[in-house]
């Protein structure tokens, strides 16, 4: 797609340009801002709410964020949020009842309509999109709000300037350099006092918007300098996972001795569910007020890390920390790939950057890993 | 292969729609069944036998309860619920002409077609006769069809049989051989006493040549599975009925999750081979 | 250092056996050891071997989805753990897990169902023997049936 529509230079004054392009067709820009001493996405408006001269220092429960010698837009790698929180909001109301009698009439929740735009998706941020995708929409069942929500989005992509101190992309096979799926793709070049993106387009509504801005074809050098960047960052990676035969590895070890191990380290705080791009976990509440003639349902995040995730018949199913971190990261891992095709990981690091304990999922893989003799994988309970 | 479940005709997988109770009677001290007729729209109501609803009472909550009727009497929808918490007692307590909320049908079912032209043997323990039920009846529109059929029925106490009428026509009228047992009981009793895995022996089927849809306590199940397996019968002719916790019925929660399957739609009724293996791991 | 046919003439099982009985058990027993929380055998798995119990405590246990592992008997110091090495298909039943540090004699059932084939006075010894404890063992899961202890209107 992209060779079709080839690559342009877009100085990064111009950026300010972008956002106004898009919020007069009728975006609401969501973009990175610093906020709370992270990178939080929210509505931005011009270039100047994006954290200029910031990047972050992630480490295994550790995040931090320091100035940069330079004033790049996109120095960082992820913040706490993806732009799940966008496309499969925390709360979402998704009808409400009103009682008559005997009698109780439901009335749908219409979805709110509105496109939104999305400033500086991390290659890995873009495949979690589309692994959410094959969640709700690529199945027999198809979530119409999902569905919706996500058609609207305008893409803006960005190339990973460095890895993340968790990052593990590579690996996973889904960055650092943006492959499709996006709009308009920004790879950002800082050298011999220049300052400037390389812009890729991936759709006919992203040379739209590139029509509206000053841009010019991209020299050789440039090329190159953007390709160097990318290369750099996928030598550069904090993590690494072996992923060769990772399904059946899990699914031979369920008894491993590995998991009292990290269950021992397991607060199940399910801050990994909660910063993970991919987890789709919700739970459905029904509500009423105290007269008992509204009533609403809505349907909210929840995370397999709690007890009562698995509650049936006065107890629950996976009632030690053990089985729930077993589950979450067989699932992430594992079960994923045969439920959805693809791995549920994309290699972002968010779990072990904030996990309070600093469980790192790739060092868990290669324990488990390591546990096996040499030779043949020795066969154990859950060996389909 | 397993029937393919029918997607609901809902406006959206997630809103309930508008049934009327009909009548509702107590089968044992805590198991009612009910009956319900649509608010309005489609007459009839189409499901598979082992496929479940999601049922609402206004302000109170959803549960995952199985078809227990007859989808040949499309007109009304049977379900037999155990009253154990605020919405199953709420239910208990709906009169004539209150209205609940439906969603579905959703899931797997039990391989009825399959299974004909063999022998079939159906183990039900406690509730899990409700989701069997829908099964004998549509045996025996079709009885022709399959060779001998027996009916193994264990419960706690006779105090707790369900569908004892129906039990007793089939046990006398029906070509279905009726075995039931409980795990004790006071003098009055005169049947079986023993666990549901005891009727195995005394039924009359050939393992090599049968079907078993087997629906209870997953213990009983797995017990149960171990006996048949001793006589001969293969597990690929095995299907048991799993549950697991469920919020939305549709596979978007993630909740029902069984190792890679999702109990709301790859099941809950399952072919035995195809997940002995996640049976034999603990807290899956 | 004992011998392992002191060892087994010491447990309980083995009273009344003669001096050559005694000499083809011993050829099929090796001594173990589990750790406090150490599970010895699960259910479904091949059943090759039973246990005399020499000391410390073990659980028999069932693994149900919504309870857990419920503990439905405790096999303690001179008693006999396991028969489904006698019992075709020969398979466990139910899991049995180490309560405190245990030693036992551990008895490898094939070996000895071979040697009762071609030696049916041991097989009688050992069935009259695995007869006893599972009449004592049925009696007590009747009684436990009947829960006793609650109040039944």
């Amino acid at each position: 797609m992209s060779d079709d529509h080839g690559k342009f230079v877009l100085e990064r004054d111009h950026v300010q340009q972008l956002l106004e392009v898009l919020l007069r067709q009728g975006y609401g820009v969501i973009g990175p801002t610093v906020r709370d001493g992270a990178i939080v996405y929210d509505t931005v408006s011009s270039i100047a709410d994006l954290p200029a001269g910031w990047t972050d220092e992630q480490a295994g429960g550790s995040y931090r964020l320091s100035r940069r010698k330079d004033q790049a837009l996109f120095g960082y790698a992820v913040g706490p949020n993806s732009w799940k929180r966008f496309l499969h909001p925390p709360v979402v109301r998704l009808w409400q009842a009103k009682r008559q009698g005997d009698r109780f009439e439901v009335q749908e929740a219409v979805p709110e309509d509105r496109k939104i735009a999305f400033l500086g998706v991390r290659s890995c941020e873009l495949e979690a999109i589309l692994i959410q995708d094959r969640v709700f929409v690529h199945g027999r069942q198809v979530d119409t709000r999902y569905q919706s929500r996500r058609e609207q989005v305008f893409m803006v992509a960005v190339n990973c300037a460095q890895a993340g101190g968790t990052c593990f992309c590579a690996s996973m096979n889904t960055g650092p350099r943006v492959r499709s799926g996006f709009d308009l793709a920004l790879t950002e070049v800082l050298e011999d006092g220049r300052h400037y993106f390389v812009v890729e387009v991936g759709t006919d509504a992203g040379a739209e918007v590139l029509r509206e801005l000053p841009h010019r074809p991209a020299q050789h050098a440039e090329r190159e300098s953007a390709d160097q960047v990318c290369a750099k960052t996928a030598a550069t990676m904090g993590r690494t996972m072996d992923t060769v035969d990772i399904k059946d590895l899990l699914y031979r070890n369920y008894e491993n001795a590995r998991w009292d191990q990290v269950a021992a380290r397991c607060l199940t705080c399910a801050n990994c569910t909660m910063v993970c791009p991919t987890c789709f976990c919700t739970t459905v509440e029904d509500v009423t007020d105290l007269q008992g003639e509204h009533a609403e349902r809505w349907q909210k995040w929840d995370s397999c890390f709690t007890m009562d995730f698995s509650y049936i018949h006065g107890g629950s199913v996976r009632s030690t920390p053990k089985s729930r971190y077993r589950q979450w990261m067989t699932h992430k891992l594992a079960t994923w790939i045969d439920q959805f095709g693809t791995s549920g990981c994309v290699g972002c690091g968010r779990c072990i950057t904030w996990c309070p304990v600093g469980i790192d999922i790739t060092e868990e893989v290669s324990a488990i890993r390591k546990s096996e003799p040499d030779k043949n994988a020795k066969q154990n309970h859950g060996n389909p | 292969m397993l029937e393919a479940p029918r997607v609901p005709a809902s406006p959206h997988p997630m809103v309930p729609q508008p049934w009327c109770v009909r009548r509702s009677w107590w089968e044992t001290e805590d198991t009612f069944s009910f009956s319900m007729e649509p608010h309005h729209g489609s007459p009839t109501f189409q499901f598979s036998p082992g496929q479940f609803n999601m049922l609402y009472v206004f302000g109170v909550g959803e549960i995952p309860i199985s078809i227990s009727g007859d989808q040949a009497k499309g007109e009304t929808l049977v379900h037999t619920v155990r009253a154990v918490g605020a919405t199953t007692r709420a239910i208990g307590s709906l009169q004539p002409g209150a209205q609940l909320g439906v969603r579905g049908p959703f899931g797997s079912s039990w391989p009825v077609r399959q299974a004909m032209g063999k022998d079939l043997v159906i183990v039900a323990g406690g509730i899990g006769l409700a989701p069997l039920r829908p099964v004998v009846y549509e045996v025996l529109a079709s009885r022709p069809k399959f060779g001998r059929v027996c009916l193994l029925y264990g419960t706690r106490t006779p105090d707790d049989i369900l569908y004892t009428k129906e039990l007793q026509k089939w046990s006398k009228g029906a070509d279905l051989q009726t075995l039931v047992t409980v795990d004790r009981a006071g003098q009055d009793w005169t049947g079986n006493v023993g666990v549901v895995t005891t009727l195995i022996a005394k039924a009359e089927f050939d393992p090599d040549h049968a079907s078993a849809m087997v629906c209870g306590p997953e213990v009983m199940m797995r017990f149960t599975i171990r006996e048949l397996e001793k006589l001969g019968m293969r597990s690929d002719n095995i299907h048991i009925s799993m549950e697991r916790n469920m919020k939305c019925a549709v596979g978007f929660c993630g909740h029902c999750q069984f190792g890679p399957t999702f109990i709301c739609k790859d099941g809950p009724i399952f072919r035995y081979d195809r997940i002995r293996h996640l049976l034999a791991i603990r807290e899956m | 250092m004992e011998t392992l046919e002191r060892i087994v003439a010491d447990h309980s099982f083995a009273r009344g056996l003669n001096a050559r009985h005694l000499e083809l058990l011993a050829g099929c027993a090796s001594n173990v050891r589990f750790a406090a929380n150490q599970v010895a055998f699960r259910e479904g798995e091949e059943a090759n071997e039973f246990y005399l119990i020499r000391e410390g405590k073990m659980a028999v246990e069932l693994h149900a989805p919504e309870r857990g592992s419920i503990n439905i008997l405790t096999v303690g110091e001179g008693e006999v753990l396991g028969w489904s090495w006698l019992i075709p298909p020969y398979r466990w039943s139910f899991d049995a897990r180490a309560i405190e540090p245990t030693r036992a004699v551990a008895l490898n059932g094939k070996c000895l169902r071979e040697k009762s084939e071609r030696d049916s006075e041991l097989g009688y010894q050992l069935h009259k023997r695995i007869a006893q404890i599972m009449e004592e063992r049925l009696q007590a899961t009747r009684l436990q049936l009947l829960n006793l202890y609650e109040i039944h209107a």
